[in-house]
């Protein structure tokens, strides 16, 4: 009998997406006869837990402490979950907080860990593990002994099995947990700045990864942009030189986009980015590298250079009239 | 303050990844190696966090950066000291072997132990860490404070404040005690650019002290059983180099679709 122990993350105040993905695999992981309990760490579990129905036990803690996200009270919360669950899987999202519980906890309770997990089988007493490895250029199979911890990247599973209305049954934790003396202490959270246009909302996006080289080229792709009637958007490492404003990353820590075309020129492709355009309708990928994981995704793809591509596009597009 | 830097090479990935012939790893022998573009920010962090401390209060702050062994280290580390670390340890033990994450944690919190910083900052990870991070591996196995995913770190006499980011752009602020860890995702500032001439200074005088590996690697009970390019038939149809061509075909797509607005 297969017990699979899930953490539960919010967004905007309710269950983040990969929280209903994440049950789902586990109550496909557990079968027939086997048991999925969460660990919620909510200020107010009891406006969350009936959205819980795929797990059979919530394990909650509420109150002023888990309000937030704080790396050292969801560590202690997962271990003293893990305890009293002693499931055979454990299955937390790779996003910041799986960051800093996935690796720890396994270190904690001497559980084996994969990360970067996309798919995973039963196979007798283990566990066949798919992981993306080197920025998705590669796929790992691996096989892992039980007790095991499973990073599990976030679009990798459907959301749907997962979200299941009902009354699992809730343990209370938090008058056992001993959160005193802590070493860290959440200042303030910093909602995202709301930028001049929402990339969420747009229709049309062009995307311009780290190939776009430096930032005067931005104006060029901006005018292919704009004779498309797309709103510009970056990958991270566009953002973090400071070349486009925060609030147009797409990915893993920017926005989650579904635009109709989404045309990205140097973008690699890695996993965090994917994440955010994935389920896109329409993909252009312009990128030299042949073996870019980008082209898996998108549904076009050139392996021009982009800066001998781009000048074509934008005199093709003011030839068809635009 | 003392902040040590650990500091890892990995496969250059504008390099083509060949597999080794156990099918299960890639050929180290010839592939390019570079150091780790998020231990690269957290070197250019300590840096930045050592600048301002020093103006303030005189003592001021010294950063050493932190390798293990192996192939082209020993020039990544001298890079590290042109870039503004004082000084750099390179952890002897068996260089062949390569290691994950995982397996060099108990390595590198062994070190850790016996140099005392007030602040470990690390790439946040590497893209072959497979079997998770270092940074929560290390502060559990030395039972520090940890964080991942920072993207700004102030120091403070007995904490620092560290800026955590989150999906959709949040971030938090959070105040932890020191000795800390962190897995570190974007300095406060790009990395520098350090000039040939600097370099060149570095390789003559840096010193480069050594320390062995005084630790077993961490067990595991997982194991990769293989390793293979992902299944490119469901991606995209792939139009030729030409530009102009390529970039018709381009239109043609988006016009069917109704994607051009005229
Ligand atoms: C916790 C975490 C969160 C993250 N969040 C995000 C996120 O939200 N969004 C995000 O994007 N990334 C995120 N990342 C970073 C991610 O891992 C990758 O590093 C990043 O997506 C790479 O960006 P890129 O594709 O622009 O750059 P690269 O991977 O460097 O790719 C550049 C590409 O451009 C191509 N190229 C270069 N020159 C040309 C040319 N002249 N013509 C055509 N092609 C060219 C190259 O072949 C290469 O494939 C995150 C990472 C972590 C660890
Ligand atoms: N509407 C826009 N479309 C594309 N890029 C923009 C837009 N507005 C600002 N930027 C870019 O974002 C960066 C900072 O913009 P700002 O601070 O608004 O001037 C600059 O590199 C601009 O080129």
């Amino acid at each position: 009998m297969t017990k699979v122990l899930v953490h539960i993350e919010l967004e905007s105040g309710g269950i983040a997406p990969v929280s209903y993905q994440l049950l789902g695999a586990a109550r496909q992981l557990a079968g027939q006869d086997g048991t999925v309990d969460a660990l919620l760490i909510s200020e107010r579990p009891q406006d969350q837990v009936s959205q819980l129905g795929a797990a059979d036990r919530v394990f909650c803690l509420s109150g002023d402490s888990a309000a937030s996200y704080l790396p050292e009270v969801h560590l202690k919360a997962l271990l003293a979950a893990r305890e009293k669950s002693q499931p055979d899987i454990v299955l937390i999202a790779y996003s910041s907080a799986g960051l800093d519980l996935a690796a720890a906890s396994a270190a904690t309770a001497d559980l084996s860990l994969a990360a970067y997990c996309q798919g995973v089988e039963r196979d007798g007493d283990e566990l066949q593990v798919t992981s993306q490895l080197y920025a998705g250029r590669l796929l790992a199979k691996s096989r892992v002994a039980l007790p095991a911890v499973l990073s599990v990247i976030p679009g990798a599973f459907e959301e749907a099995p997962g979200r299941i209305e009902g009354n699992p049954e809730i343990v209370d934790l938090t008058a056992g947990l001993d959160l005193s003396q802590p070493r860290m202490r959440l200042l303030e959270v910093i909602e995202p700045e709301g930028g001049d246009v929402d990339i969420a909302e747009a229709e049309r996006l062009v995307c311009v990864g780290r190939g776009i080289g430096d930032p005067d080229s931005i104006a060029e792709a901006e005018e292919l942009a704009t004779l498309l009637g797309a709103e510009l958007a970056g990958s991270r490492p566009v953002i973090d030189a400071g070349w486009l404003p925060k609030s147009r990353q797409v990915g893993k820590s920017g926005k989650r986009v579904a635009p109709k075309l989404y045309v990205c020129l140097g973008v690699s492709g890695a996993p965090e980015h994917l994440e955010g355009m994935s389920k896109a309708a329409f993909i252009v990928a312009v990128n030299k590298d042949p073996a870019a994981p980008i082209f898996e995704t998108a549904h076009l793809g050139s392996t021009c250079d982009l800066f001998d591509l781009m000048p074509s596009l934008v005199e093709g597009l003011k030839q068809r009239g635009c | 303050m003392h902040i040590v830097v650990i500091l890892r090479l990995v496969p250059d990935l504008s390099d083509e990844l060949d597999l080794a012939e156990d099918g299960k790893s890639i050929d180290r022998e010839w592939v390019g190696i570079a150091l780790s573009e998020f231990d690269e920010q957290a070197l250019e962090e300590a840096v930045l966090l050592k600048e301002a401390i020093l103006p303030k209060d005189g003592g001021g702050a010294k950063v050493t950066a932190i390798a293990r062994a192996g192939e082209g280290v020993e020039r990544m580390l001298q890079g590290a000291l042109a870039r503004g670390a004082d000084s750099a340890i390179l952890l002897e033990g068996d260089e062949e072997e390569y290691l994950d994450s995982r397996a060099t944690a108990p390595i590198f919190a062994e070190a850790l132990r016996s140099l005392q910083p007030d602040l470990v900052l690390t790439g946040v990870q590497t893209i072959e860490d497979i079997f998770g991070q270092l940074a929560p591996y290390l502060g559990r196995l030395l039972d520090w404070p940890q964080v991942s995913a920072v993207s700004g770190v102030e120091l403070g006499e007995r904490s620092c404040i560290l800026r955590q980011e989150y999906s959709g752009g949040r971030q938090a602020r959070i105040e932890v005690d020191l000795p800390a860890v962190v897995g570190l995702q974007t300095a406060s500032q790009p990395p520098r650019y350090v000039s040939a001439s600097k370099l060149k200074e570095a390789m003559k005088s840096g010193e480069i002290s050594r320390l062995p590996a005084a630790a077993e690697p961490m067990h595991n009970r997982a194991e990769i059983e293989s390793l293979a390019p992902p299944d490119r038939t469901a991606g995209a149809r792939m139009l030729g180099d030409e530009p102009e061509g390529a970039a018709a075909a381009i239109l043609d797509a988006l016009d069917e679709r109704d994607l051009i607005s005229r």
